[in-house]
Formats: C-alpha cells, structure tokens, sequence
C-alpha cells in the first residue's frame, strides 16, 4: 500500500471538524468523502455500495511519505544537572525479555553526532557501558557473561571522571546453580573526559544519526527503579538507593524515578529534590510488577510500591503523530451515518472510516451502535502471519489480501489486543491514532468464514447495507461516544443495534447499556461474542483503549499473574463474566463456542410459538429453516456463537425462539471458560453448548431485547435480494421494536 | 499445533472426502489428517493470497519471521478456493507421506 492515513476522530457531530493524517508515497492523491453502505467485495453479496458526499475537502492533495516511529521509551529532558555530569553511577533494576536480540539501550544520555555522553547498554547479550569524549572516541565496557531473558538483575556502572576508571555490576536477583551470569568488572578507559551534550536522559532507547535522529536500540522488557548519581557509589549506597533516596545520599542523587507513581499516566516522577521528572512515550506497558513484587498483593493500587516497573517494547506504538493533510468540518445537513475518506492514487486506495453523529435533538429512532472498541482491540491483529493457528480455527487456508500482507511487513504500524510483542509479551493497548489498516471496507479477513470472509468492520457494512436498502432512517453512533457521553446518547432512541461483534466495553458503556435497557429501551443483538471483554479508557490520552487478557476466555495471550488491573484505571480487568456481569444478563445469551469454517441454519424452538414471540415470526412456516444460507460460512448461525443459561443470567421469563444446536462442524469447540474438567466431544457435532440461541425478552418499562447470538447472523440478510426469512425476522422485530407502545407495562 | 498423529497409507481413504469438500463437514478419520496438516507451524506455512479478492488467488508461504514479506508462490494461479485447497493438501500429504494422494 502506497497510501494509509488516520484520522484524529471516530465520530463528530455536524460542524465539528475531522482532521486526516495521510501518508502518501506518489506525488498526488484524492480525496473524497464517501458514505459507506457495503465494503463486500464478494461477487455474491451486495457488491461494494458507496457515495461520494460532495464537501469542500474533496479534492486532490500533495503526496507526501509519512512513517511511524514505533519503540516505547521515557524521555527526562536535559537539565545542567545531567548535561555537566563528569563521574556518575547509574543502576536499575532490570528484566530484559529479549536480551539477545541486539543492542538495547537501558540508561541513555547520549548524542550519537559527535559520539558523546553515556549510556547503559545490552549489548551482545551482555550489560555494556557506552562511553564517548564527544570527539569521536567510544569506549565500551562490557560484563563477559550474559543476560538471561525473562530473569531480574540489578544492573549498574559507574564512571570515574579523574581515574577513567568504569565499574559494571550485573547481579542476578535468582541463582541457579551451574548458570554463570553474574558479573562485576572493572576497567581503566583511556577516554580524557566524557562529552557533554544538550541532548535528554532517555530509557529503554538512544537517537542514532544526527539532527533529531532515529530512535534506536530499543530495548524489550521491564526496568525498575533507575537512578543516576553525580559521582562514584559504592555498592553499599547503591543498594540503599533502590527503595529511596537517603538523606546522605541527597547531595549525590541526581535522579531517583519511581514508575509505581502516577501509573496511569504518561508522567514518570523523579523522587529526588531535582525532580527531574519525564513522560512516557508511545505507551510502554505500566501497573507491571516490579523486582519486589511478593505476590502477597495482585492490585497495583494496593501495593504500589511492588509495581515500579514498566514493560518497554520495541514495537509499542501509541500516536503515530502525522502532519495534518487535510480537515472536513462536517456539513450542517449530512445526515448521521458511516462514512470515510477515501483516497485513491492511481490504483492505490485506502480509507479511513468515521461517523457522522446526529446533530443534538435531531435524532432518529433508530441509532446503530457501531462497536469500535471491538475495532480497536481488534486493530491490525496479525493473528494470520505471526501464529499459524487461523488455518486450524478455520478449518481452511488463511486468506491474505494487501492490506494483511502490508500489515505482516510494516510492523511500526502496530500491533492489537489479540497480538504479542516482539519479546512475547502481550498487547494490551491498542490506539486509533495511526492507520487501522483492517477497519477497512473492502478488507477481507482470515477469521471471516468461508465466503466473504468478514470480520468486525467490514462485516458491520452488511448491516448498513440492510438498513440502507430496506430504507430505515438510522443514526451512526459509536462505542466511544458512548463511554464518554452515557446514557444520555442513547436516551432518544426507540431502538439500538448493535454490531456483528461487540466484544469489549468499559464499565461507563455497560452501565449506560442497561440503564437504556431499564427505561425502556430496545436492544437489538446483532451478533455473537457481545458483552464480553472489560476495558478501559485512558484517562488523558485520546483513542487509547486497554484489555487484560485475565483468567479465562478465548485468549491469545495471557497477563501475566499479579498484571490483571487496569494500569488507565485501576479496575480488574478480564471477562465481564467474571465480575458477575456474564453477557447473559445483557442480552439474554453469551459466548458459547467458535469455529470458523461454516455456518450453520436454525430451527424453531417451543418458545417460538408463543403468542408473545408471534410478531417475530410472521411470515415464517412453522418448519421452516432458518438461515440456510449466507455471505459469512454460508449460513446465518456462525464464527461466534452465543448461548442462553440462566444460571449465568439469561432472564428467567427469556423466549429461547431458535437454535443452531448440531449444525456446527468440529472445528467449532466450546469455549474454554467452560471448561473445568476436559472431556472428549467438545466440537459441534457432539456437544450441546456448541449452539446460536436466538432469544427475546421484556425487559422493565416497556422496553424489550432480541438476540441473534451469531456474528454470521447479518451475512444472510441480502440473500435472494434480501427476501428471505433472516431479513423477515430482523425486519419484523424492528417494525415492532421502532413501535413506541410498550412490551410489558 | 505439533500433533504426534503420524498420517500413513491408513489414512488413504481420506483423500478422496477431502478432494470433495475440502472446506465444511468431515468425518473423524479426515479431521486428524486435517489437524496435523493444517496444524503445522507458522514457518513455511501456505496462505491463501488474494490477487484479485474472490476472482484470482495465489498460495503463499509464511516466513516466521516478523517483518519478512510473505514469500509469493506465483506460479501457480486459482481461480476457486477449492483447487487451492486440494493443491496444499496434495502438496502436504506427499510430504507427510512421501507419496502421492
Ligand atoms: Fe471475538
């Protein structure tokens, strides 16, 4: 792809403006505004719907490369106190997780254009300390054994100004009989002076290359307690410095950082009387215990002073910072709806999606929830490329297009929640400032099913294709705006919908979700794996979204014991399911089994015959097969599936209308959150749990839920030109639902 | 996935379901075969390229390593799924084999 771009928003209002950031490697490009119906490239579906909004943005731009620093570091900014140091000690404690992977810097007050200053290195292996006398002369003192990954040292060197004299210390925190890896080394430099330069104290990089230069050497894994002194320490008054600054000690401190303070902020705190205090950059990982953790305490908050550690990745990317290419102030009279930038060069193409809210007091009765936390957990997962278990999920070959292929090569572009870091650890921070290059029409996805092949955005495009042709009049609204609004956004719509695959939510979303609920409202569940994942939001940063992946679920990689809370909040992370809010109580089902292969139809149950599930199907035989067919795995009950179970809180007066129940291949398994004793025969052919129940139910004040329980469910909805029983049963709950009087007064 | 399942010339009878449906229902017998085919780790493993998206596809073999581009295997072009489906099959099979299926 010779052209990706962002955009500082998710969703405005009419008036407000939308500023896009956009990398182009041609000279020209253009630009139009586009209100998307259908990303579907499938020949069998719908086809790719769009049109072009005329507004004063659309035109044709100056092309311009734009590239994404990524690497996670602190940066302390120069002072006379760092820039006329002469001797100095600096120390830490260290857990590297990739030691061997080339030079990382731990320590760094470095120039790299005139070689001068100092820095606390990995190199080959082995704790190093970098020298330079600013005219060109580096000296380098090494530890002669090497560092084991994923094992705390405290690690330090000093540095004699009068002597020359640099000692290393590399001490590991755990012996192991028979692993040599603990080394003191002393050594005369022949270096006259070190330089002195204006550059700033960083951790865990350096700037190569002259001018601003190139962030380099980035270091992976966790540094603890670093602290810099004016002179030679012995290692008696090293030792006392790691858990503070002693008063006879306060003269030599030059800076004494203590990440286990403002954790959930970018602030890194100097707790000596210099207060040298810096600020993260692109969010290494916080609330990440430290070298002393007991595991006594499993709560940040609780123990601050066991979580001084911050995990540094190479490959951490929070605000990818482009310049500004061009802005859309959103015209007074477009109506609220999913649109995108769409640029295109040549046959080069990107867009970048956003919504268009409704103006205040001018909202329709029917409001789309598009799910874009779920996007943004989901945003640019390389599960296809880095795992090679997608083909064994799917029961087939894992599709690629450019945008996945561009994604395996460009990895400054960053990683989701479902992916790990270079060093193996997991992401748990996912940003939208920076091309989401799978929230995306057009996009074809590994995990989408035989067929299409769709998955999160692209597959929500089926259901605004749906609403589009049937000629519902709807408003666009987003998971974001609802975190930061509440209730109060959804309070003038009869009805909601949501998404194929609304997975995560902050706990602000899922109270205003039920109190909605409870006042009256009406849910329409549209998908499968709702409801399931709890996240947080940054309290300062824009469009930065969190996840632990704790205890149970359907992971790709596990926080580590003692990392479950939230580092943006201090809430416990993990499933809704386990903090008593299993998605049952949300929408009557929750998540059951996967599979991603084909769908399957399903077939009416009692309950559907009720007079109260009457409206749901009429027009429907009674033995009539339901979903046989489809974009998504070519049926309507599919990929995630979701249950009823009143024991985890399905309503008790819940109509269970349908079930998928023995359609599914073996590739669909129960999900292990289920899974207490293994047994034989957890795959669709065998077990009961693997099964879509479709479910409806009152809720208090006349308000009512429906749930498909499939993420495949909306892949069915423009089969036969949309006449078929999928589109008649989501067509005669949203008449009903659209209808203001009440289910149950 | 690294399954200790050894496929065999037991496994023969497989060929044939597999070449008739390579994606959706299969029986027991064929689901092994497909777990240890299909379960091969990341490095060298085939992917689907979508040169034309749902008109023309290539295979592609993944390096395992972070950054490498996907290594195209261009000459061979499909037009179906399906065929390149049975192409990766026979393809594995002979390797796990070291005969034709
Ligand atoms: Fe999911």
């Amino acid at each position: 792809m010779k052209i990706t771009g962002y955009a500082d928003k998710i969703s405005a209002r009419p008036g407000e403006s939308i500023r896009f950031m956009v990398n182009c490697e041609r000279p020209r490009y253009r630009a139009d505004i586009v209100r998307l119906v259908c990303g579907d490239l499938n020949p069998d579906g719908p086809g790719i719907r769009e049109q072009v909004v005329p507004t004063p943005a659309n035109t044709s731009y100056k092309g311009r490369p734009q590239k994404i620093e990524s690497g996670s570091y602190v940066k302390i900014p120069n002072s006379p106190l760092l820039q006329n140091l002469t001797s100095f000690t600096v120390q830490a404690m260290l857990w590297p997780t990739t030691p061997d992977s080339g030079a990382q810097a731990i320590v760094s007050k470095w120039q790299d254009r005139r070689r001068s200053g100092f820095a606390l290195v990995i190199q080959a292996g082995r704790l190093a300390l970098q020298l330079g006398d600013g005219k060109g002369t580096v000296e380098v003192v090494s530890a002669t054994k090497p560092l084991l990954a994923r094992q705390w040292y405290f690690v330090a060197a000093s540095y004699d100004a009068e002597t020359g004299r640099v000692t290393l210390y590399q001490e590991p925190q755990t012996d192991y009989p028979t692993v040599s890896d603990a080394a003191r080394i002393r050594k005369k430099t022949q270096l006259a002076q070190m330089g002195s330069h204006q550059a700033g104290l960083m951790f865990a990089a350096l700037r190569t290359g002259s001018g601003k230069g190139r962030l380099d050497q980035k270091f992976n894994g966790k540094i603890d307690s670093p602290r810099l002194a004016n002179r030679v320490l012995d290692r008696s008054d090293m030792e006392r410095l790691k858990s503070g600054v002693p008063a006879h000690l306060q003269e030599s401190v030059v800076g004494a950082w203590d990440f286990s303070q403002d954790i959930s902020s970018t602030i890194v705190t100097d707790m000596s009387p210099n207060r040298l205090h810096g600020e993260t950059v692109n969010m290494p990982a916080r609330g990440m215990k430290g070298y002393n953790w007991s595991g006594e305490s499993m709560d940040w908050k609780q123990a601050p002073e066991q979580y001084g550690a911050i995990h540094f990745h190479a490959d951490d990317v929070y605000d990818a910072g482009w310049e500004v290419d061009f802005s859309l102030t959103v015209p007074a009279q477009l109506k609220s709806g999913l649109y995108a930038a769409r640029l295109r060069s040549g046959a080069e193409e990107d867009y970048i999606p956003f919504v268009v809210k409704p103006t205040p007091g001018k909202e329709k009765k029917l409001a789309f929830l598009l799910p874009t936390a779920s996007y943004m957990a989901y945003a640019n997962e390389h599960m296809a490329t880095n795992a090679g278990l997608i083909e064994l999920l799917s029961g087939r070959l894992a599709p690629l297009d450019k945008n996945s292929l561009f994604l395996n090569e460009h990895r400054e572009y960053g990683g989701s929640c479902y992916d790990s870091h270079s060093d193996g650890s997991g992401v748990c921070y996912s940003s939208r400032l920076r091309p989401i290059l799978n929230m995306r029409p057009k996009h074809i996805s590994a995990l989408g099913g035989d067929g299409s092949s769709l998955w999160q955005f692209n597959a929500d495009t089926h259901i605004t294709d749906w609403l589009e042709t049937k000629g519902y009049d709807f408003d666009v609204i987003t998971d974001e705006d609802l975190h930061y609004e509440g209730l109060a956004l959804l309070k003038p719509y009869q009805v909601i919908l949501s998404g194929t695959h609304p997975e995560y939510h902050s706990l602000q979303m899922w109270d205003a979700m039920k109190a909605y609920q409870n006042q009256g409202g009406r849910l329409m569940y549209m998908g499968a794996n709702g409801w399931y994942w709890r996240v947080a939001f940054h309290p300062d940063c824009p469009g930065l979204m969190e996840v632990r992946r704790n205890e149970g679920g359907i992971r790709t990689w596990a926080a580590e014991p003692g990392e479950y809370y939230h580092s943006f909040t201090g809430e416990y992370g993990g499933l809704w399911r386990n903090q008593g809010r299993a998605p049952q109580v949300m929408l009557g089902t929750g998540f059951s089994a996967q599979g991603f292969d084909i769908s399957a139809p399903y077939h009416r149950l009692p309950d559907s015959f009720q007079p109260r599930a009457a409206f749901i199907f009429e027009g429907i035989g009674k033995d009539e097969v339901i979903g046989d067919f489809g974009l998504i795995g070519g049926g309507a009950a599919g990929l995630e599936i979701d249950r009823a179970d009143e024991r985890l809180g399905t309503p008790p007066h819940a109509l269970v209308l349908a079930t998928s129940k023995g359609g599914h291949t073996d590739i669909y398994l129960v999900v292990c959150e289920e899974l207490l004793v293994t047994t034989p025969g957890l795959g669709g052919t065998e077990n009961e749990l693997v099964r879509a129940d479709m479910v409806f139910y009152e809720t208090p004040g006349g308000g009512a839920v429906w749930s498909s329980s499939s993420i495949a469910w909306a892949g069915s909805l423009s089969h036969n030109k949309y006449d078929n029983n999928v589109s008649r049963i989501t067509h005669n709950v949203l008449e009903r639902f659209l209808d203001p009087a009440p289910f149950v007064r | 996935m690294h399954t200790v399942y050894k496929i065999s010339a037991n496994d023969q009878n497989v060929v044939e379901e597999f070449n008739a449906r390579p994606i959706g229902h299969h029986s027991p017998a064929l689901q092994r075969v497909l777990n240890v085919i299909r379960g091969q780790p990341v490095r060298d493993k085939y992917v689907l390229i979508c040169t034309k998206p749902h008109q023309e596809w290539t295979l592609g073999k993944l390096t395992g390593e972070r950054g490498k581009p996907v290594r195209l295997l261009k000459e061979q072009v499909f037009t179906s799924v399906e065929d390149a489906e049975r192409e990766v099959f026979r393809r594995r099979w002979e390797r796990h084999t070291g005969t034709k299926g």
